[in-house]
Formats: C-alpha cells, structure tokens, sequence
C-alpha cells in the first residue's frame, strides 16, 4: 500500500481520455447501426421489419454486461482476437444500436405522411427521398433524445471495465489496489463522470424545451 | 470457426442457473419495492417539502442520473467501510441498486404528481382534508395511472441492471454464469444460457405488470 498523490489525479483525468474515445466510437458506430435499425423498422418488407424489432427487443431485454461478454467470448470463438478494447466498443455499438434504432424510428415517424405522399409523387426513390425530405425533419425531433442518450452512453461505457478495458473506472479500480482509499478515488472517479455527463444532461433538457416550445406555436 | 457448443454442461448447472435466476429476482423484487417506497416519499418532498430538503432531493437525483451505476456500487461497497460501515456483497448491492433506481423514479413519480390539476387538492383541502389526506386519497390514486406505466420499464431496467452487482460478486444470476464458466471454462455457453434467463425475466416483468396495470385502472385508457 502506498499514499495517494497529485499525480494519481492526473492518471484518473488521463484515464477519462478513454472513456471519452469509447463512448465517441460507440456512438459512431451505434448511429450507424440505429439508422439501419431504424429504417427497417419501418420498412415494407415484413422480414426486415421483423428482423429489427427483434434485434430491439434481445438488445433492450438483456442486461449490457452479458451482451459485452458475449462479444468478448464470442468473438474469440469465432477466431477473432477483438481484445478488451475492440470487443467493449462492438458490444456498446450494437446496444446504442437498438437504443438509437427506437428512438429514430419515432422521429422518422413523427414527420408528417404527406410530406413522403409528396416526395413520391414528385418520383423521388427511397433514397432520395428517405435523405433529403424525410431525415433532415426527422433530425429536428431527434436531436434532444439523442443527446439524453448520449449520458446513458458514457455511463454505459463504465461496464468496459468488468472485461478489463483501462477506462475510467478501471483506473479507479487499479488505483484503489494500490492506495486503498476507495472514498476519495470512486468519488474523484464519480466526479469525472458528472464532469462528462452534466452538460450532455442540461443540454437535452434544454433543446427539450426549446422543442416544444417551437412545436406549441 | 470449428467450436463445438457444448450445452451438457449447462444442463449440469442447472441449479445454479435456477438459485442465480431466484437470487436475481429477490435482489430486484426487494429493490422494487424499497424503490417505490423512498420515490413516493422523495417526490412529496421535492414537490411540497421545505426548501433546503427540495434542493437536497434535486441535488442527489442530478448526482445518481449523471454518474454510472458500477461507481456506486464500488462507492458504496469498498467506500463505506472507510467509515465503519461494512457491507455484505449482497447488502451494498441492495443499497445501491435502490439509491440508483430511486433518482429515476422519483422523477417519475413527480411527473404523476404535478399531472394532476390544482383544482383536484384545492377542492379537497376546501372540504377540509388534511394535506396528507389530499395527497393520499385525491391526489396519488389519480397520478397512479401516469406513474405505473414508466415505472414498470424502470423496474424491468433495475432488475436488468442489477447484473452489474456481479462486479463485488453479490449472489445473482451474473454471478452464478461467472463462477459457471470459470469452472467449465464454457464462457459463451454459460452467458447464452444467463442472457436467455434474464429475457424471459423481463418478459416476465413486463407481462405482470401489464396485468397489475388492467387490474387496477381496467382495460378503457381515458385520454
């Protein structure tokens, strides 16, 4: 055991680069996926249709820490060597995916039936009209739930620790190990996060209402 | 890929997939209910309380919502002690899982409360009700009907996000597929089979509480 000292502090910040990356690459990759899921939500075909509702329901079903073991077992099984990094960033992915998928969908569905009555009848195809009528209205209603999940995101990231990626909370963990003075670290650990997470926190309350207020007119 | 699941030895832990699973579900039953109970009282207080104990209540859903659950978890189960306080696995895991669901649904519950029109507790207080009665017989039956839907999800999240409990090894299903693998080394096996658990568990949750909603407010919505 050895006394804590300033310089701990600077590993922890250093630390938060990581969660901070992970959460910024789950991000990424979850839009992708959530876009994906979003569209075949509300596709015509019924397979595809029934596919994301599926992968929704299995995603938001099970606890995020199985889902990140499954990724980290599961990929080794299947020959790949993904590693803690890899496998935290796929496995948050794939749940911001389903979570992002959702709420997408209720944007995309919120803007009016007559604007895609529209776009088809001025012979737009699906991706034209899908990218220069329906989403750029759609993106006005999904930026504050978008942000408000962004929080739950960099806290998800935290689970990254259990198939021991060094992110922050690790960090916490190692340091504690060494020093044993868990009231200070888990609490200048919290604080990082608070740090990270309060103003994505305002910031969807804010658009929250700014929405709304636009909408009342 | 050449890997052959082996599923047998699953079936051989089937018990402790089972007493994991029940551990699961009294671990998050009682939360739920200790949950209910501290966001009733904090949403009267953050609603009707003194000054000084709103802002305490603001302040300690802020502090929760903004910070992951896993934290809290450390925090108060290797915190604590620092202070005297020791904890079994199971006690931290309880403590913290209530605290963190709690900030939610306080917010829930204050949603229900400021629903229901003014006019409701003025009328009452004008009959001559006392301010609990009002909040008891008049205002919360009416809320009820707002509160129960959210507060089914955040029940059906709590008991999803207690597998993070599994991180002081507190007794529960995570757990149990934890200590499975590493005796079988059948990893994927043991969390297929613990992921499935935990999905027929929510289903299982979202159905009774779907029931528990039509019995008590029937099948008509009004809106």
């Amino acid at each position: 055991m050895r006394a804590l000292s300033l310089s701990d502090f600077t590993f922890l910040l250093l630390a938060a680069r990581w969660t901070v990356l992970l959460s910024l690459m789950a991000f990424a990759g979850g839009a992708v996926i959530g876009l994906a899921i979003a569209l075949m939500r509300i596709s015509e075909h019924r397979a595809l249709r029934w596919f994301a509702l599926g992968f929704i329901r299995v995603f938001q079903g099970t606890p995020l820490l199985i889902q990140l073991f499954l990724v980290f077992f599961g990929a080794d099984l299947l020959g790949f060597n993904l590693g803690a990094w890899l496998s935290a960033a796929l496995g948050l992915s794939l749940n911001a995916g389903a979570f992002l998928g959702e709420i997408w969908r209720g944007s995309i569905q919120a803007v009016p039936g007559g604007q895609i009555e529209a776009a088809r009848s001025l012979g737009l195809r699906y991706l034209p009209r899908m990218g220069l009528v329906v989403l750029p209205q759609a993106l006005r209603l999904a930026v504050p739930p978008t942000v408000g999940f962004g929080v739950n995101l960099v806290k998800s990231t935290s689970l990254a620790a259990i198939i021991g990626f060094v992110e922050l909370t690790r960090a916490g963990q190692q340091l504690n190990n060494a020093t044993f003075r868990p009231f200070l670290i888990f609490g200048t650990v919290g604080l990082i996060y608070f740090v990270l997470c309060w103003p994505l926190t305002l910031a969807a309350t804010r658009l929250e209402r700014q929405l709304a207020l636009a909408y009342r007119r | 890929m050449g890997y052959v699941f082996q599923f047998g030895e699953m079936w051989a832990a089937s018990d402790e997939f089972v007493d994991g699973a029940l551990a699961t579900l009294r671990l998050s039953a009682l939360s739920m209910v200790l949950t209910l109970g501290l966001s009733i009282l904090g949403a009267l207080v953050r609603t009707s309380g003194p000054k000084p104990a709103r802002a305490l209540i603001v302040g300690y859903v802020e502090v929760i919502r903004n910070t992951p659950l896993l934290v809290q978890i450390f925090f108060i189960f290797f915190g604590l002690p620092s202070f005297g306080i020791r904890l079994s696995a199971d006690t931290g895991a309880l403590i913290a899982l209530t605290l963190n669901g709690t900030a939610y649904t306080i917010e829930i519950v204050r949603a229900g409360i400021e629903s229901i029109g003014a006019g409701q507790s003025e009328a009452a207080t004008a009959l001559g009700l006392r301010k609990l009665q009002v909040f008891r017989l008049i205002v919360m039956p009416q809320a009820l009907r707002v509160i129960v839907p959210p507060l089914g999800s955040q029940f059906i999240l709590l008991m999803l996000n207690s597998s993070i409990a599994s991180a002081i090894a507190a007794d529960e299903l995570t757990s149990a597929a934890l200590n499975i693998q590493g005796r079988t080394f059948r990893a994927f096996e043991s969390f297929i089979v613990a992921g499935v658990i935990y999905f027929v568990l929510s289903l299982a949750f979202s159905g009774a509480f779907s029931l528990l909603e039509r019995a008590a407010f029937g099948r008509i919505k009004t809106r």
